[in-house]
């Protein structure tokens, strides 16, 4: 395995009275997409929130390139290099297309190489350039959300759930962009529910389950194993 | 040119372009379009209350934040020229002394309310804003032996400035002093409004814009939420010292009353929304309406009360003493037609 880019050790998150993450302990190898998995409600967004900064680990560490970033801002985090992509997308809706594109990029303009690779894996954004992103679909903006994410080269990216509630086609697309970035060798911890876009993206895999990991290991291993796939998540992959 | 000049922020529709043009040209223009006394007051007030309010837009509109405190800046502003004019004597040294020494006890106090209170929850900002401007209005009118107290201060401004200094004819109109004066404050105003759209057009404007919509998000791409509130708080403020050093400078006197009092922040509050949040084009619209229907309502509804004094009822209630009870249902009626703000409505119609 390559050197991890991310580790998060014995990581507990408490959101008010409930205890969310209980012990999480996983690492992000370098350059790989990592999946996190598991039914809903075990955590998964809570880890990535955690990972971001917006709630913050009652105890436990988050080493980032080696560094501890558990007390961190999360304005220093993301400039640290984590781009972090929600799942209720967040895109800015009473600015432009444009401008949540420039926004995306913090540390100078956007790169204009880049700029055509997104505008190329997602053509809508280019139609829309100009326009203000409230008025896109919901597809268009999860497509905004990836394309900010991406308008800067960051060194780990943190997706979660980026094809939930899409129309296939627009999945396809999605899929696609995420391919093309693991392509260019990029860290990626991604939540994902469609199964055969976890299984075609994903290099490893994190199982979770009640705000703890449960199984880690390769990709192919868990989309090759029914019984694995039933005992941990309750359903079979094949079935999605 | 012009598109630079309003940094690419165009009014985006042909009714409110018409709107702004006229605004501007009877600004422009108002010591030779307008007689007396009167309306060049008018105009002058409009004009430093245009940036008063498009400094509060920057606040509210832009960046989200809720402070009443906004004429607590603006006081600081007024009563910077007023204690210069009164211990350096008359002459523009005091006035520049003055505006820089307003702006920048303006930005220190912002910025002591911004750290340590801007990383809590909007409402204990709103609240924290309204508290220490309570307090600074009470210390202005208890030291007495500095600012006057309730009474305030008058002074004297630079001679070149007042009716005193004649300077012969122009188009039929006698030029003097005052003219001059009202010339400061419309080219000073109008600087002051043109920097502020600069700053809501540019990169920095857009992080505001960003955050207001969701500061977790921003946060979460790197932006430093608490700095750039903070900063937004600042230039906020130092925007409304400057406009309160203006109004210092076109009155001649400061008191509690007409500068750090509750009432204007309530005026401010609904000329933003009257005019339409978030757009600086609302402030020109929104001051220029209030303040118009500050003055000249109560002699529209003498004119309306003479002319209907045949009819039952009409004329008692056109009373000119009941203007604050029309000023109120002309406002209500506005947010009701208007919810985005009459240039909001504007742009609506445009696009349509």
């Amino acid at each position: 395995m390559s050197d991890p880019i991310l580790t998060l050790d014995n990581i507990y998150t408490d959101i008010a009275q409930y205890h969310i993450l209980q012990g999480v302990n996983f690492t992000v190898p370098r350059g790989q997409v990592t999946m996190l998995l598991g039914r809903n409600g075990v955590g998964k967004t809570t880890t990535l929130k955690t990972i971001m900064g917006q709630w913050r680990a009652k105890s436990g560490a988050i080493l980032f390139e080696g560094r501890d970033i558990n007390t961190l801002p999360t304005a220093t985090r993301a400039r640290a290099g984590i781009g972090f992509v929600p799942e209720d997308m967040g895109i800015f809706g009473d600015l432009t297309v444009e401008e949540n594109m420039i926004l995306g990029c913090t540390s100078g303009p956007l790169d204009a190489v880049r700029k055509d690779w997104l505008l190329a894996a997602f053509p809508a954004l280019a139609t829309f350039w100009k326009s203000e992103a409230g008025n896109l679909s919901g597809g268009q903006k999860q497509m905004l959300s990836i394309a900010r994410a991406l308008a800067e080269d960051r060194q780990l990216y943190l997706i979660d759930e980026p094809t939930k509630g899409l129309a296939p086609a627009i999945v396809s697309t999605m899929a696609q962009a995420l391919r093309e970035l693991k392509e260019q060798g990029a860290s990626i911890l991604l939540v994902e529910q469609n199964f055969s876009v976890a299984r075609a993206l994903g290099d490893s895999a994190v199982v979770m389950d009640d705000g703890a990991v449960v199984w880690s290991g390769a990709m192919a291993e868990l989309a090759g194993n029914k019984d694995l796939q039933e005992q941990l998540m309750g359903l079979s992959m094949e079935a999605h | 040119m012009l598109t630079k000049l309003l940094s690419g922020d165009q009014p985006r529709s042909r009714a409110l372009t018409a709107i702004l043009l006229l605004i501007l040209i009877c600004l422009a223009g108002a010591p030779f379009l307008f007689d007396g006394v009167r309306p060049l007051d008018t105009a002058a007030r409009i004009c430093i209350f245009i940036v008063l309010v498009a400094s509060y837009d920057l606040l509210l509109g832009y960046a989200g934040i809720v402070s009443f405190a906004h004429t607590m800046f603006f006081g600081l502003g007024a009563y910077g020229v007023a204690l210069a004019s009164t211990h350096m004597g008359r002459g523009f040294d005091a006035l520049i002394v003055g505006s820089v020494a307003g702006a920048l006890a303006a930005v220190v106090l912002a910025l002591m309310i911004g750290l340590f209170s801007l990383r809590v929850r909007a409402i204990f900002f709103a609240m924290i804003t309204l508290a220490v401007a309570s307090a600074v209005a009470v210390l202005v009118s208890q030291f007495s032996g500095l600012t006057g107290g309730e009474d305030g201060l008058t002074y004297k401004i630079p001679r070149v400035l007042t009716s005193a200094n004649r300077m012969g004819e122009f188009l039929g109109t006698r030029i003097s002093g005052k003219i001059l004066n009202y010339y400061l404050i419309f080219f000073a105003s109008l600087a002051l409004f043109l920097l502020l759209l600069r700053i809501v057009n540019s990169p920095f404007g857009r992080v505001l814009q960003a955050i207001r919509e969701n500061d977790f998000r921003a946060e979460a791409i790197g932006y430093r939420v608490v700095w750039y509130r903070t900063a937004a708080t600042c230039l906020s403020a130092a925007t409304a010292a400057l406009a309160g050093s203006l109004f210092a400078i076109w009155l001649r006197y400061v008191g509690p009353d007409t500068t750090l009092s509750f009432e204007i922040m309530l005026d401010i509050l609904l000329m933003v929304v009257i005019g339409g949040m978030g757009t600086m084009y609302g402030a020109v619209i929104g001051a220029t309406l209030f303040i118009m229907a500050q003055t000249y309502l109560q002699n529209l509804m003498g004119v309306a009360s003479e002319a209907t004094h045949n009819l039952p009822l009409l004329p008692h209630l056109l009373e000119p003493d009941r203007w604050l009870m029309w000023l109120g249902i002309l406002f209500i009626l506005s947010v009701y037609f208007f919810p985005t703000g009459i240039v909001g409505r504007l742009r609506e119609r445009g696009k349509a």
